[in-house]
């Protein structure tokens, strides 16, 4: 697949979380939908106001909790009462109050990976490139004290002049062009 | 509530409810960057580092030498034998987990219960139950025996047809320690993406903008990744918490499941958990107290962080001590003759100095911790958290040698004397321990910054737009 060149989008800086905020309520009004923001610490208000509502981490979640459990689970009982029963004091080979813990352990220890290491794969990271790192504003703040607005090309609606239009008056620290 | 022991003009204390503040006042989003990212951005490491950086390093060389010569004579260099076959490499393995409890309890319970002011301090308590679940984990592993074989705990196919034992606690214990070392891990590295991202951005050597480039998996701080990220977070915290408290309760299943007289109790598991977070508690303030100083971070680690580590040193110490009591009344009211003997050898026999030295140092001083004064002295609590961190070695020591030296049979009867092998694997793993921490606070955030921006109070999204004196917007305030 060819590279994308070209114009990837229009990036907005703003000073405070409240303008960017607004600014993104604002292009939501408009039509816009490709379009992310790009703050220093969470502002679900901004998530919000772009139309991001619902994320599946909890799902992954879920999910790798029932296969750690059914796993060490399954694991255990099969050791225990199949591939190699021993006689612990006369116990049953399937005592099952002393598979708990190993089974409790590793649910907790699989829907933890499975949270952290799905949340990174639903962002699509690790990464090694975007665009977003070219416009020459962005590293300069975007993780520090700088709040970003980036209207996307790809979107329909987006028309270069028009959007640079409506970002500036969103009264804007800078509008700059990002290029892919 | 107001504080009358300071002046009403402290500008570190809140007007409004006159409680100490979580961050000092006038801070801004670059500030508290520059303030945490400075220390791991600099090119001049201060003598001092380097300093303890040496001291640490040899202690991590004695250990590397105790544990060569364990390697090549076996664990009769130690003083573990008959009785006593679980000596200071169990204390020790049960005083160093207990220690990594307060950095998950910080972080994970602290979050859930929405306790803004754990945010300076979680990165490194998390930091700091990571290696201590590292100094943690070397001891059973090389009090094995024949530690090269310890991959035979792990259920995998073999040639020798042969498959661990899961009815024992023992085999609980490697999947609880070995969770919970993951977990940490994990927890801990995910919290820190945004702000190794922010030190990639910053740095301006070449070598820094490429390991942290890599390290920050091309964060980029987008709000769709925000939100998942918290999600993450919360759910992360959400397992974090039954985990830690599982964790030391497995481990007291060890002593509690066998019959010994002083190990076989129910009262075990939420006692442990207690102490182990009494114990952690004591070393983030061992810890939190010299960086603080040193890094001039009294801004962002305030006299408020000490005083409330302190109130829940103070609860937690209480718990412990009922802990104790149940298990005196335990000895009488059980009316059964080995527990009664257990206590009174515990208390009056020939160790019966360790079970005093833990009374005085976690019961009877830390009730000094009843003074607001005392409490948000620094070096008061800086001596206070030493001391818990004594009896708490003690404790453990008590719990395993004092109740194996006695049990039954007089004629199994025997005594413990540490070897200087014993005492050089301990002060060891302390070397390693502040090694790896003085690591830690040289190449990566010790605060987490995302976190601190969080907390200013020009975070928070105001519903309408500021009136301004430009042009107006239209359908700028939705």
């Amino acid at each position: 697949m060819p590279l994308p060149e070209g114009l990837y989008g229009l990036m907005a800086e703003f000073d405070s979380a409240t303008d960017l905020v607004h600014a993104a309520k604002a292009a939501y009004k408009a039509g816009y939908r490709r379009m992310d923001c790009y703050t220093p610490y969470a502002v679900e208000e901004a998530a919000e106001a772009i139309g991001f509502h619902r994320d599946e981490v909890s799902l992954v979640c879920l999910i790798g909790g029932v296969l750690g459990l059914v796993a060490m689970y399954g694991l255990e009982t099969w050791i225990a009462v199949w591939a190699f029963p021993l006689n612990i004091a006369g116990r049953p080979y399937y005592s099952w109050p002393a598979f708990v813990v190993p089974a409790y352990e590793w649910t907790i220890l699989w829907s933890g990976i499975a949270a952290a290491f799905g949340m990174l794969a639903l962002c699509g990271l690790p990464k090694t490139y975007h665009p977003v790192f070219n416009a020459p504003n962005f590293r300069n703040g975007a993780t520090t004290d700088k709040f970003f607005l980036c209207l996307e090309s790809t979107d329909p609606k987006f028309a270069a002049e028009e959007a640079r239009s409506f970002l500036e008056a969103q009264s804007p620290v800078s509008v700059v062009e990002v290029e892919y | 509530m107001a504080t009358k022991d300071a002046p009403v003009n402290n500008p570190m204390l809140d007007p409004v409810t006159g409680e100490y503040r979580v961050i000092a006042p006038g801070h801004t989003f670059k500030s508290v960057t520059e303030e945490v990212s400075r220390i791991v951005l600099t090119s001049h490491t201060p003598l001092g580092w380097w300093f303890g950086f040496l001291i640490a390093g040899t202690g991590v060389g004695m250990l590397m030498v105790a544990v060569t010569y364990l390697f090549v004579k076996g664990v009769g260099i130690w003083a573990v034998t008959i009785p006593v076959a679980w000596g200071f490499a169990i204390v020790e393995f049960v005083w160093w987990i207990g220690i990594g409890h307060a950095g998950t309890l910080i972080s994970a319970i602290l979050l859930l219960f929405k306790q803004g002011w754990r945010n300076s301090i979680n990165r490194f308590a998390e930091a700091m139950t990571i290696f201590a679940v590292m100094c943690a984990g070397m001891f059973p592993v090389l009090h094995l025996g024949r530690p090269w074989l310890g991959y035979w705990l792990f259920p995998y196919p073999n040639t020798m047809n042969y498959w661990p034992q899961f009815r024992s606690p023992l085999m609980w214990d490697v999947f609880a320690v070995s969770t919970y070392a993951t977990i940490s891990v994990v927890f801990w590295y995910i919290g820190m993406i945004p702000d190794l991202a922010t030190l990639r951005d910053r740095a301006t050597s070449k070598i820094g903008q490429f390991t942290y480039g890599i390290l920050s998996v091309g964060w980029r701080g987008s709000v769709r990744h925000w939100v998942r990220y918290e999600t993450a977070s919360i759910l992360l915290a959400g397992l974090a918490t039954p985990l830690v408290l599982s964790v030391h309760s497995v481990i007291s299943l060890d002593f509690s499941v066998a019959l010994l007289p002083g190990w076989h109790t129910t009262i075990f598991p939420p006692y442990f958990v207690a102490g182990a977070i009494y114990s952690g508690f004591a070393m983030v303030l061992t810890l939190a107290i010299p960086i603080r100083k040193f890094y001039h971070l009294e801004d962002l680690i305030t006299i408020r962080h000490l005083d409330n580590c302190n109130k829940v040193m103070l609860a937690t110490g209480l718990i412990v001590a009922y802990g104790y009591s149940s298990e005196v009344f335990m000895a009488w009211y059980s009316a059964s003759h080995w527990e009664y003997f257990m206590m009174w050898n515990r208390m009056f026999g020939p160790m019966g100095w360790s079970y005093w030295t833990l009374i005085t140092c976690n019961i009877a001083l830390p009730q000094l911790l009843w003074s607001r004064r005392l409490r948000r002295n620094v070096l008061f609590t800086f001596i206070m958290s030493l001391i818990i961190n004594t009896g708490m070695y003690f404790e453990r020591f008590v719990i395993i040698v004092t109740s194996l030296t006695r049990d039954y049979l007089p004629s199994s009867w025997g005594t413990y004397r540490a070897t200087k092998w014993d005492y050089m694997t301990f002060a060891g793993t302390l070397g390693f321990f502040t090694f790896c921490f003085f690591l830690f606070i040289r190449f990566l955030p010790m605060i987490p910054m995302s976190e601190l921006r969080l907390m200013l109070p020009q975070a928070k999204v105001k519903a309408k737009p500021e009136p301004f004196s430009g042009t107006p917007v239209p359908e700028a305030g939705d």
